[in-house]
């Protein structure tokens, strides 16, 4: 039932408004509203009670194993939560000058600094809202420099085929045209494809380490190298740091620009979809791009620069601060690491993810690259099952949902078939890692015998197989109170 | 679990990375510390932030939040949930952001909605592509977008759409009534203009001519963008209900419905548009359906649109939404009700009225602009902002924004907000502070 | 196997172009195309009138996991567009030589009918997919 079911002529919660409607007579009738808003009218317990409800029928980490790759569902630390809300965080306005907002700009300087130390990038902006934002800032950046060199033939930014959407978006948004590189079975990109694709016209090249394919760029270097001297910039799309944090850095693989997700690495929370934070990070040449605010230490003041502190930045991205909230959460996670801890994230991470695959291959499935390492994630393909048993990915996908598991990522990267790709993150005990091989099995043998109830599951949730096609083609995006005429 | 590997210690699962690029150690980050550890440092950095009365708005305002919103909106459930591709496990988020979105268009009475993009501003610039991808009609490029719109949206817009060949045409406003004129605009649109941008009310607080205008741009070929505060339209005409045929594009911050000021986000954009510009939208949609079994069910549907299916050719790169607030927003919205919201709105203007014709009783402020206000109003001083402002903050009050940078042709000028929190004695402290801060003769400065 | 009428011409993007021999072409979407596509669920038409030349993209087919353009091997007017598609877009996955048509040109070039593939070529494209 929509919240919409529940409501009545009259009902509210009274108590959490003005109770009386002020007058408004000095404003002109006609800018006035016609008719009153079509929200629900309900008491405040019926509220509660609807979304306590629907939140009940959610996954969500605390309640289930959530292996997605390339999304790094890791455990979300409450302290991060309720120290952010802070009633001195909590209720401070973003347009208080900063002499008084010191406790909050010393977080975000720090937030800076260690997010500097952990990349090896010479400087970070945080203003990016999201991964999307921060690469849309990356690759503006890279074209404002190339611009202040006036060097104007570079029209093509480079991205592998197995890179995620966002990338080839972004440079289309950025007004470049893009150039996509092949990559080779071993999940490397195609070192001689990307020889010949690179020249004059070459503004950058856009790559993930470890790749989308979730294995570790060997040919970091000599990437780097033909494309420096080519003249073009290096972005680093930073969705799968969960794998090196502390083992290598991408200011040290030679990249020019790079984005962070938050989100995954440093554990803010998913939210449902958002919000997200996509800080920016920086070497040397590309500083003086960086979007505003970034916030400066002036001999132990903390102050956001301004356009004319900065009069090259590309300019500003959000009306405030970006994704305050969350740039906090990020904050007090990091401070609970610490240097340690951060250390062991990639260790642990990569260690789950190798068990996983070992066991995934001792149990007779198959893997996508079985030659190398996983970094922190890897990818099984179904593509024999599929065949033999006509049971595709999204079924075993569907199928995992009953047996208590949220599905791993599925077809994704488009490259390989009918894949799975698994990411466990740090969090996660054995046994949690062991159950979910034990469900994959478990289907497998489903799907040999008894093939129906993976094509049509799930079956134990509170709805089963939506109907997408219908969802498009008659669009019903809002309900309204009375039928269309 | 090495054994299973088949290695003996965890370095051998980094064997591929280059030795020589490896870190030691992250020396720069200071060890960990416990929760204990944290919570004391978190709490002097939130003191050390000056607490002060609030009666500054210009785009974030403080409003009454129900308890029950954020203690809902924090249950595991839905702070820990993912994006919800596997819709069948997550109908929670999915049904709610239905809710939401049958709410918000309900508010601007437009025809649908999507999920929300990221903040108010960026929502701007993503309804500026949308225009010039869904206007067939105008192949100019070109957006007119007055100067009373918020100065921070017209610089995140200009940052985001400049590089795609889109040209943003600045108009001025009318110095007496801080609005814009609708000759100005036809003078600045010239043969052909791809949309208008509004804000109302506008920056200034002031009251734009939104039929006019609107009705102007559409017999011109133009399409309309409202930016507007979505609490103010409880009460104010709504962007679907401006001039004969409605705005087409409906933006702005849901901010104060339901998020704190929480030092500047998050918040969430609201995109709302008319049914015919609907695949020109861009960020997540929820849509209503039924599953194998006839049962009403919720799923994102116009995927292809999204960057992980068209990659290059997305209609943006968006990938994330403002998942965590929407759901705040949404159950706020449902416990206010509308007669809540309306209420809370009128208040907003009441106490703004009343702030206003109190203290440009005192002598050295007058307020800017003839005409009718609604929410937030430009105050001007006779000594400079900067420093009456910091006076004012020593006493524990937030006077108000300072206009200087953005407006200097204003002198010293202030934007003053008072909400439904604002109580009398808040109001008539304000008072006597200012008046005793402008009545002294000698300059006066803080010290560091 | 997916059906390939001998009689039209095809493109190596899965346009099919039938000659209606009076300076006019119809130009749709293959069998192999919608099958690769799944349920249509939208479909985008050019305006009547509009100028074109070979290799625009002209229209874009949507379905629930693509949505992918549609390019126009020939140069000329669009002179008629499928309106039925709007409310039905389905009708190209039953039927997408005859009622499933999407825009009718008029040539401004004729010549370029004779770069396009025959049937049997269109079937190897396809054999290797």
């Amino acid at each position: 039932m929509l919240i919409y079911e529940h409501s009545r002529p009259g009902r509210n919660g009274a108590p959490q408004a003005p109770v009386s409607k002020a007058d408004l007579s000095d404003i002109p009738p006609e800018l006035l509203r016609r008719g009153r808003a079509g929200l629900p009218e309900v008491s405040e317990l019926q509220a509660v009670r609807h979304y306590t409800r629907l939140s009940k029928k959610n996954f969500s980490i605390d309640t289930h194993f959530y292996p997605l790759g390339s999304c790094t569902m890791k455990y979300n630390p409450r302290a991060c939560n309720s120290l952010a809300m802070l009633p001195g965080f909590l209720s401070r306005h973003p347009l208080t000058p900063d002499r008084h907002s010191q406790g909050f700009l010393a977080c975000m300087y720090e937030l800076q600094s260690m997010l500097c130390e952990a990349m090896g990038m010479t400087a970070f902006s945080l203003a990016p809202m999201a991964g999307a934002q921060g690469e849309f800032a990356g690759i503006k950046m890279i074209s404002a420099y190339h611009k202040a060199n006036n060097d104007d033939a570079r029209k093509e930014i480079l991205v592998p085929d197995a890179a995620h959407g966002t990338n080839p978006a972004t440079a289309t948004m950025c007004g470049y045209s893009v150039r996509e590189i092949p990559t080779l079975d071993s999940g490397d990109v195609d070192f001689e494809a990307l020889q010949t694709a690179v020249g004059p016209q070459t503004a950058g090249l856009m790559l993930t380490n470890p790749s989308t394919l979730g294995v570790f760029e060997r040919q970091i270097e000599k990437i780097a190298a033909i494309v420096h001297e080519a003249g073009g910039l290096l972005y680093y799309d930073g969705a799968n740091l969960n794998a090196i944090l502390g083992k290598i850095r991408p200011g040290d693989m030679g990249f020019d620009v790079i984005h962070t997700n938050l989100h995954k690495t440093f554990s803010t929370p998913h939210g449902g979809g958002g919000p997200g934070s996509g800080a920016v990070g920086v070497a040397d040449r590309l500083k003086p791009f960086l979007p505003l605010p970034i916030v400066a230490d002036d001999n132990g003041n903390y102050r956001r620069l301004t356009e004319q502190d900065a009069p090259r930045s590309i300019g500003h991205l959000s009306a405030f601060m970006g994704n305050a909230g969350v740039l906090i959460r990020a904050y007090i996670y990091m401070r609970l690491l610490g240097k340690a801890g951060m250390e062991r994230v990639a260790e642990f991470a990569t260690l789950n993810a190798n068990y996983m695959m070992a066991e995934a291959k001792r149990r007779g499935f198959q893997l996508a690259i079985p030659e190398r390492r996983a970094s922190h994630e890897f990818i099984i393909t179904l593509k024999k099952e599929a065949s033999e048993f006509h049971v595709t990915a999204m079924d075993f996908a569907k199928r995992l949902l009953d047996l208590g598991y949220h599905a791993p990522t599925t077809y994704f990267p488009l490259l390989v078939p009918e894949c799975l790709l698994i990411e466990p993150t740090e969090s996660e005990a054995k046994e949690a890692l062991d159950g979910f091989m034990d469900a994959l099995e478990q289907i497998r043998g489903e799907a040999r015998n008894h093939p129906e109830i993976v094509t049509t599951a799930p079956h134990t949730l509170p709805v089963k197989r939506l109907d997408e096609v219908s969802a498009a083609r008659k669009l019903d995006l809002a309900w309204k109170a009375e039928p269309p005429a | 679990m090495l054994e299973t590997i088949g290695i003996r210690n965890t370095d051998e699962l980094f064997e591929e990375i280059p030795s020589h690029l490896k870190v030691s150690g992250l020396e720069g980050i200071p060890q960990g510390m416990t929760e204990m550890e944290v919570s004391r440092l978190m709490h002097q950095r939130a003191a050390e932030n000056r607490q002060a009365v609030c009666f500054i708005g210009a785009g974030a305002y403080e409003h009454h939040i129900p308890a029950a919103v954020w203690q809902l909106t924090t249950r595991g459930e839905y702070y820990t949930a993912y994006t919800p591709y596997q819709a069948e496990a997550s109908q929670g988020t999915l049904q709610l952001t239905y809710e939401f979105q049958s709410m918000i268009t309900a508010l601007t009475d437009m025809d649908v909605s999507n999920a929300s993009l990221y903040d108010g501003a960026s929502a701007l610039a993503e309804a500026v592509l949308m225009a010039v991808r869904g206007n067939r009609k105008s192949k100019s490029r070109r957006i007119i977008i007055p100067r009373t719109v918020h100065p921070a949206y017209r610089k995140t817009a200009d940052t985001i759409v400049s590089g795609q060949n889109i040209e943003l045409v600045e108009v001025d406003y009318d110095r007496a009534s801080g609005t814009v004129q609708l000759d100005a605009i036809k003078q600045a649109a010239g043969d052909d203009i791809t949309a208008v941008v509004i804000q109302q009310p506008s920056f200034f607080g002031t009251l734009e001519d939104v039929d006019a205008i609107t009705d102007w741009a559409h017999q011109n070929n133009a399409l309309v963008i409202s930016i507007t505060n979505p609490l103010s339209i409880a009460v104010l005409k709504p962007p679907g209900q401006w001039g004969g045929n409605g705005a087409d594009i409906a933006c702005g911050d849901g901010q104060p419905l339901g998020a704190p000021l929480s030092s500047g986000g998050p918040y969430y954009g609201f995109l709302c548009c008319s049914k015919a510009l609907v695949r020109q939208m861009p960020g997540r949609i929820v849509g209503r359906t039924t599953d194998v079994d006839g049962k009403e069910g919720f799923v994102l549907t116009l995927q292809a649109r999204e960057q992980h299916i068209r990659r290059s050719k997305a209609t943006s790169n968006i990938c994330t939404n403002q998942g965590l607030v929407v759901t705040a927003s949404t159950i706020h919205m449902a416990i206010l009700g509308p007669q809540g919201l309306e209420n809370t709105a009128a208040a907003c203007h009441a106490n703004t009225r009343e702030l206003v014709a109190q203290l440009s009783t005192i002598d050295g402020v007058r307020t800017a602009f003839n005409g009718p206000i609604f929410h937030e109003s430009v105050l001007l001083l006779d000594r400079p902002a900067d420093e009456v402002l910091e006076a004012l903050i020593a006493q524990g009050i937030l006077g108000g924004y300072d206009l200087a940078a953005d407006y200097p042709e204003l002198g010293s000028a202030i934007l003053v907000c008072a909400t439904e929190l604002r109580t009398e004695e808040d109001m008539m402290a304000y008072r006597t502070e200012l008046q005793a801060i402008l009545a002294v003769e000698t300059r006066h400065k803080e010290t560091a | 196997m997916s059906e390939i009428p001998s009689e039209l011409k095809y493109t190596k993007s899965h346009e099919w172009v039938r000659d209606e021999g009076n300076g006019t072409v119809t130009i749709g979407i293959t069998d192999h195309a919608q099958a690769l596509l799944g349920d249509l669920v939208f479909v985008e038409l050019p305006e009547i009138g509009s100028e074109v030349s070979a290799e625009d993209a002209v229209c874009v087919v949507e379905s629930v996991k693509a949505a992918s353009d549609v390019y126009t091997p020939v140069s000329g007017e669009v002179v008629a567009v499928n309106d039925s598609l709007a409310d039905s877009p389905e009708i190209i996955n039953d039927s997408s030589y005859d009622d499933g048509w999407l825009i009718k040109i008029k040539l401004s070039n004729p010549d370029e009918i004779s770069d396009l593939m025959d049937a049997d070529s269109y079937e190897s494209e396809t054999a290797e997919d």
